[in-house]
C-alpha cells in the first residue's frame, strides 16, 4: 500500500482514509463530501493528488512518438501548452487518458492515472520501436496538488511572482516558485471549476500545502478528498478511467470525438476507431436523471422494456443539482434526449430519462 | 461518538428500542459517521414479515449503498416516511430518527443483542 508524502497531514485534518487502487488516500475530511463539494463550487478547495503519475518522454523523436500513440494531435500545442488525449490500444480500447505538457519539441511530460502508471510506462517502452526517445517514470519523485474553485487564482496569486491572470486554461509555467519552492503550475483540473494543478519534488510539497492552506484561510479554503473529487468530475461529465474509459470502451463511445483526429497519419488504434464509426451496434455515453427512487451506481444494467441496452458507468446523487444522475453507455439508437430508460437497481427496474450532459456548466477561464 | 444508554445494539451498528412487544430500529452514531453524508434511504413495505439478518433496508451515502439487516424477526408495522425526503436526518440525529417499527415474533432474539456497555466496547475494537 502506498502513501503520499502528505498522509499524516490528512490524518491530522480528520481525513477518512480509504484504499484507492493501492493508495491510502482521504475519501473525505471531517465535514464530509457534500460540504467539500460545495466549497469547491463556491469558494476554493485543495486536493492532494500526488498519486497521479508523471512520465517524461524526451529525445529527438519525442513528438513523433507521442503523436503515434495518442488520438489527439500533438501539433495543436505550442511550448508551455497542454493537450488532453486518450491513448488507445490497436483495438481502439483505451490504455489511459493523459495530459501532455510540452516543454519543447523534444521533451514532454505525461500526467497519467495512478492505477495505470506501470501499465502506461510499459506501454510506452514496448512501443518505442526505433523512435529516438527516452522514457522516465518520475512518479515516485513528484507530488501534485490541485487548487480548485472560483477563489483559486486569488489565493495562489499571493504565493507566486508570475501573473496568474495571464496563465490561460490548459497552459503552464515551469521553473516558477510558490513560497520559494520550485514548481510547475498549470491552469487545469478535474472539477469543472477554474483552478490550478501544481507539481513539485516530494520534499517541498508539505510546505506548499501549508502555505496554500494558510493563504486560503480567509477565502474559506478546505482540504478536499477523493469523494468530492469524484462528485465534482461526475457533474462536469469528465471521464474517469475504469468507468467511462476502459480497455473495452473506446473514446468514440465515451463521447470524446473532440480529442480524436482521424485525419492524422497512422496512429495506434486509428483503423479500429475508423471502423467503429460505422458500426451498426454502436454505443454512446449518455447522461440520465432518475425519475423513480434510487441512486444509479457504476455497473448497474440499463434496460429498455426487456432488452438490456447498456450499463451505468458512473452514478451519484448530484450535490449541485440535488437529483440522482448517471452516465451510461447504451446503444446509440436509444440515446435521444428525453427517451425513457430503466436502471436495474437491486433487482427492480427504475425509470430514468436521458438528459444533456454535462450536468454542470464548466467554469473554465478560456479567455 | 454518541451511544445512548437505554437501547440495544447489533453488530451491524443498528440501535433497537423496545416498546412493549414492538421495537424501533435505527442506525447508531458510529454507523452514520462511517457512512458519511446520507442521501437516500430505501425502507421496507409495511406488513412484510422479516427474519433476523434479512436485508430489510438500504441506506445510501454519496459514495455507496449499504444494506440494513434485521436485528430481530417480526412484522414491519411502520416505517419513518420522513426519511424519504430528508435522509440527512440520519446524520443529524441518528437516535432521534428511527427507521423501522417491527412487531417482535421472537422475543428471545433480544438477548443476542448488545447493551450500552457491550456496544461501547465493540465500537472501541472496530
Amino acid at each position: 500500500m502506498k502513501k503520499t508524502v502528505l498522509f499524516n497531514k490528512h490524518k491530522q485534518l480528520g481525513g477518512k482514509i480509504i484504499d484507492f487502487g493501492d493508495w491510502l488516500l482521504p475519501v473525505q475530511y471531517s465535514e464530509g463530501i457534500l460540504f467539500e463539494h460545495k466549497k469547491v463550487r463556491e469558494a476554493v478547495g485543495l486536493f492532494d493528488v500526488s498519486h497521479m503519475g508523471e512520465i517524461i518522454v524526451k529525445g529527438l523523436e519525442a513528438k513523433e512518438f507521442i503523436q503515434f500513440l495518442i488520438t489527439n494531435d500533438i501539433n495543436k500545442i505550442k511550448q508551455k501548452e497542454i493537450i488532453y488525449s486518450p491513448l488507445c490500444y490497436e483495438s481502439a480500447g483505451v490504455v489511459d487518458d493523459v495530459l501532455i505538457y510540452k516543454f519543447s519539441e523534444e521533451e514532454f511530460l505525461l500526467i497519467v492515472n495512478a492505477a495505470n502508471i506501470q501499465k502506461d510506462f510499459e506501454w510506452l517502452e514496448n512501443n518505442k520501436g526505433n523512435y529516438k526517445v527516452k522514457i522516465d517514470n518520475l512518479s515516485d519523485e513528484y507530488s501534485q496538488l490541485a487548487i480548485q474553485g472560483p477563489k483559486s487564482e486569488i489565493v495562489l496569486q499571493q504565493l507566486t511572482d508570475i501573473d496568474l491572470s495571464k496563465l490561460k486554461f490548459y497552459c503552464f509555467n515551469n521553473k516558477v516558485f510558490i513560497a520559494e519552492n520550485e514548481v510547475i503550475i498549470s491552469r487545469t483540473g478535474y472539477t469543472g471549476e477554474d483552478g490550478f494543478e501544481i507539481y513539485s519534488k516530494n520534499e517541498n510539497i508539505a510546505n506548499i500545502w501549508d502555505e496554500i492552506m494558510k493563504e486560503g484561510y480567509k477565502y474559506g479554503i478546505v482540504p478536499v478528498g477523493l469523494g468530492a473529487r469524484d462528485t465534482l468530475r461526475f457533474e462536469a461529465a469528465l471521464p474517469l478511467y475504469g468507468h467511462e474509459l476502459t480497455k473495452d470502451i473506446n473514446p468514440i463511445e465515451a463521447g470524446l470525438e473532440k480529442f480524436i483526429k482521424l485525419k492524422k497519419d497512422n496512429f495506434m488504434g486509428k483503423e479500429n476507431l475508423n471502423k467503429y464509426i460505422n458500426n451498426k451496434y454502436k454505443k454512446i455515453l449518455v447522461g440520465f436523471e432518475m425519475l423513480e427512487k434510487g441512486i444509479p451506481r457504476a455497473k448497474y444494467d440499463i434496460y429498455l422494456k426487456d432488452e438490456k441496452i447498456g450499463h451505468v458507468t458512473s452514478g451519484s446523487y448530484s450535490p449541485t443539482n440535488k437529483r440522482n444522475l448517471g452516465l451510461g453507455l447504451i446503444r446509440e439508437e436509444y440515446s435521444q434526449k428525453d427517451n425513457i430508460i430503466e436502471i436495474m437497481i437491486r433487482n427492480q427496474k427504475m425509470k430514468a430519462k436521458i438528459i444533456n450532459k454535462p450536468f454542470y456548466n464548466k467554469k473554465y477561464k478560456i479567455k | 461518538m454518541k451511544i445512548v444508554e437505554d437501547l440495544y445494539y447489533s453488530k451491524e451498528h443498528e440501535w433497537i428500542k423496545v416498546d412493549g412487544n414492538n421495537v424501533y430500529i435505527g442506525i447508531s452514531d458510529f454507523a452514520q459517521k462511517s457512512l458519511g453524508d446520507i442521501v437516500f434511504v430505501e425502507l421496507p413495505e409495511t406488513g412484510n414479515k422479516v427474519n433476523k439478518d434479512d436485508s430489510i433496508s438500504v441506506v445510501e451515502s454519496v459514495k455507496a449503498a449499504s444494506d440494513i439487516y434485521a436485528p430481530v424477526s417480526g412484522k414491519v408495522l411502520k416505517v419513518n416516511g420522513v426519511l424519504d425526503d430528508e435522509p440527512e436526518l440520519l446524520n443529524e440525529d441518528p437516535y432521534e430518527n428511527w427507521m423501522i417499527l417491527i412487531e417482535l415474533s421472537n422475543r428471545e432474539e433480544l438477548k443476542e443483542l448488545m447493551n450500552y456497555k457491550e456496544y461501547s466496547d465493540f465500537c472501541d475494537e472496530e
